[in-house]
């Protein structure tokens, strides 16, 4: 059986509501036909990897304290293309300058390819939204500079960042062969909530989760919502693995990201736990970012990054092989026999 | 056509945030050169005070518990960086606490000072901020100088002041700044080299002095009457003493800090 988009609801000329069930599953046979080119998903894959790098280059800067060594933007030191010498705190700054402008550029050209060469309309969309969103937080790390790292603004930034580096791995699934070529098993949802509601829930709590641990490191915030709220996540991300372990553990899709995220999660606790030690309780007196903190620091920022990027991937894998029932979608009293 | 009005609309946007962000720069750099030249016109004149009459307060300040050991700073992340490589967070010898900043906080009423013509130095040598602590009053220049052969960054982190961040290569003029408003052991470090930090104390009036290695202070040229003298110290906090003096009296005032 075929899974099919979420149907249309349309209004006829007697201003009667109708579900196109038919359009979309023309659209989602539409989507198929978009043929798989390798290297634009290796494109999309290496785009994803370059925009982690640039997470760790970002979380290298803000754990060695040298958000505003480079003073001025866009230029740096008074100049758009020459490189500073790169010591001390102008090695991590103009760094993480440097690889944005690669990320940047590399979206642009996979945004131009995309339009290109993929028939789907909607990963067209995609693309030029993070083309949207690389512009936006290029102008949000000026705008750190120049307001001398804001917290708020230095938070959005931060969870900018993921959101971005979530839409590449998003790509990268969505150019992949398996999903333009193979048919999706499915398996309806019968449980309440339904496990693509419990993902999203996932994704939720750890942007808050996020949020929370960036205002934290940009002194806008004391530690302990942060790690108070740890236990809202861990909580809610058990659930959701369990729920996807338990009763979907044949659909291969859905059951590798969840043992990633369960996997991850635990990680990221663990070195949770170390960046407080080194951090707050052995590093309070510190005169200067040492090595076991900015190591403990910066890894827990990747892996909550690709933790926030796991629970995206099993909420679109759920979402494709987990639908929620048909007649669950439309609300009762609206009801009417689906057009063939 | 939508596709076309979005794209001007966020090229539009795009180049809007970008003239605000780089006008908002140029503005900074304009109100700050123009502060100097505006601090003499609304500083009222000098409350005279008869020389004849003067009294001194000094003292020494003592730290009570052992001293913590300096740490080591590593500063192999810039090679250009040599020097004395020990912290300064908390430098007590033989019980002596160095380092303390000692001033009037209290009892000087609505006296106006005139802002000395002379400039106060901070110079950044073996990558170290020196002096590490500096006393400095409201509208007095401070020039920053860099000895070093590598790029300092200037950052002060003021509560009440405007905050400011600029570089500063090597042989470079000196930086000539001032802070307005009254505040104490502002910070301020470099985002070149993170174990760089001092703290400027700025008081409306001279009467302040920072201890030297020996834990020693001498505040002089005191008006006669009842004062509150306060210690602070960057790590320790603040603890205050109430004073009397007469004219030409000559007060020891001693303060310890328990740590």
């Amino acid at each position: 059986m075929l899974a099919f988009r979420r149907p249309r609801r349309c209004r006829n000329r007697d201003g009667h509501d109708f579900i196109r069930a038919d359009e979309s599953r023309s659209r989602f046979l539409k989507g198929l036909a978009t043929p798989y080119n390798r290297a634009h998903h290796r494109f999309a894959v290496f785009l994803a990897c370059w925009v982690f790098l640039l997470i760790i280059a970002g979380a290298l800067v803000t754990s060695n304290d040298a958000g505003l060594s480079v003073p001025d933007w866009p230029t740096s030191f008074g100049s758009l293309y020459k490189i500073p010498h790169l010591v001390g705190g102008v090695k991590f700054e103009h760094t993480h300058r440097m690889i944005a402008q690669g990320a940047g550029l590399f979206t642009i050209i996979l945004a131009v390819w995309t339009w290109r060469t993929d028939r789907r309309l909607w990963l067209r969309y995609l693309m030029l939204a993070a083309v949207l969103m690389v512009i936006v937080q290029g102008i949000l790390g000026g705008i750190t500079v120049l307001y001398y790292l804001p917290p708020l603004v230095s938070s959005a930034h931060a969870a900018l960042a993921q959101t971005f580096f979530c839409t590449a791995v998003a790509v990268a699934l969505f150019t992949g062969r398996r999903w333009i070529e193979e048919v999706p098993e499915v398996q309806m949802d019968t449980r309440r909530p339904s496990l693509f509601t419990l993902t999203l829930l996932s994704i939720f709590v750890l942007y808050v989760q996020l949020f929370l641990g960036a205002m934290f490191r940009h002194h806008g915030m004391s530690w302990w919502p942060h790690v108070v709220h740890a236990a809202v996540v861990a909580v809610v991300l058990t659930w959701t693995a369990i729920r996807a372990l338990t009763v979907y553990s044949k659909i291969e899709e859905v059951r590798r990201p969840a043992v990633t995220l369960v996997a991850l999660m635990v990680t990221q606790l663990c070195l949770g736990f170390l960046a407080f030690l080194t951090r707050v309780a052995w590093g309070r007196d510190a005169v200067q970012p040492e090595l076991p903190m900015v190591l403990s620091t910066v890894a827990h920022v990747a892996v909550g990054a690709l933790l926030l990027a796991t629970a995206v991937v099993l909420s679109i894998q759920v979402w494709r092989h987990v639908p929620v029932s048909f007649e669950e979608r439309i609300p009762s009293p609206e009801r009417k026999p689906v057009p063939a | 056509m939508t596709y076309r009005k979005l794209s001007i609309a966020a090229l539009c946007l795009f180049a809007l945030l970008l003239t605000v962000a780089c006008s908002k720069k140029e503005n900074t750099e304009q109100s700050e050169n123009a502060a100097p030249a505006a601090q003499p016109a609304t500083t009222p004149a000098a409350t005279p005070i008869d020389p004849a009459t003067v009294a001194t307060v000094s003292g020494t300040v003592k730290l009570d518990g052992t001293a913590p050991k300096a740490n080591k700073i590593d500063m192999s992340q810039d090679p250009a960086c040599k020097g004395d490589n020990m912290a300064e967070t908390i430098v007590a010898s033989g019980g002596d606490l160095a380092n303390v900043f000692v001033y009037v906080k209290d009892g000087l009423g609505d006296r106006a000072f005139d802002v000395p013509k002379d400039t106060v130095i901070i110079d950044q040598k073996g990558c170290q901020y020196h002096p590490h602590i500096l006393g400095v009053m409201t509208g007095q220049t401070i020039d920053i100088k860099n000895d070093d052969m590598t790029t300092h960054n200037i950052h002060p982190t003021p509560a009440s002041n405007r905050e400011w961040n600029e570089s500063q290569p090597p042989s470079s003029a000196p930086l000539e700044k001032n802070f307005a408003r009254e505040e104490i052991m502002l910070p301020v470090r470099c985002n070149q080299h993170p174990w760089m930090k001092m703290y400027i104390n700025v008081v409306k009036s001279p009467f302040y002095a920072v201890t030297d290695k020996d834990g020693k202070y001498e505040i002089k040229g005191l008006p006669p009457g009842d004062y509150t003298i306060a210690f602070v110290h960057e790590k320790l906090g603040e603890q205050t003493q109430k004073v009397t003096v007469a004219a030409k009296d000559s007060k020891t005032v001693d303060q310890t800090f328990k740590q």
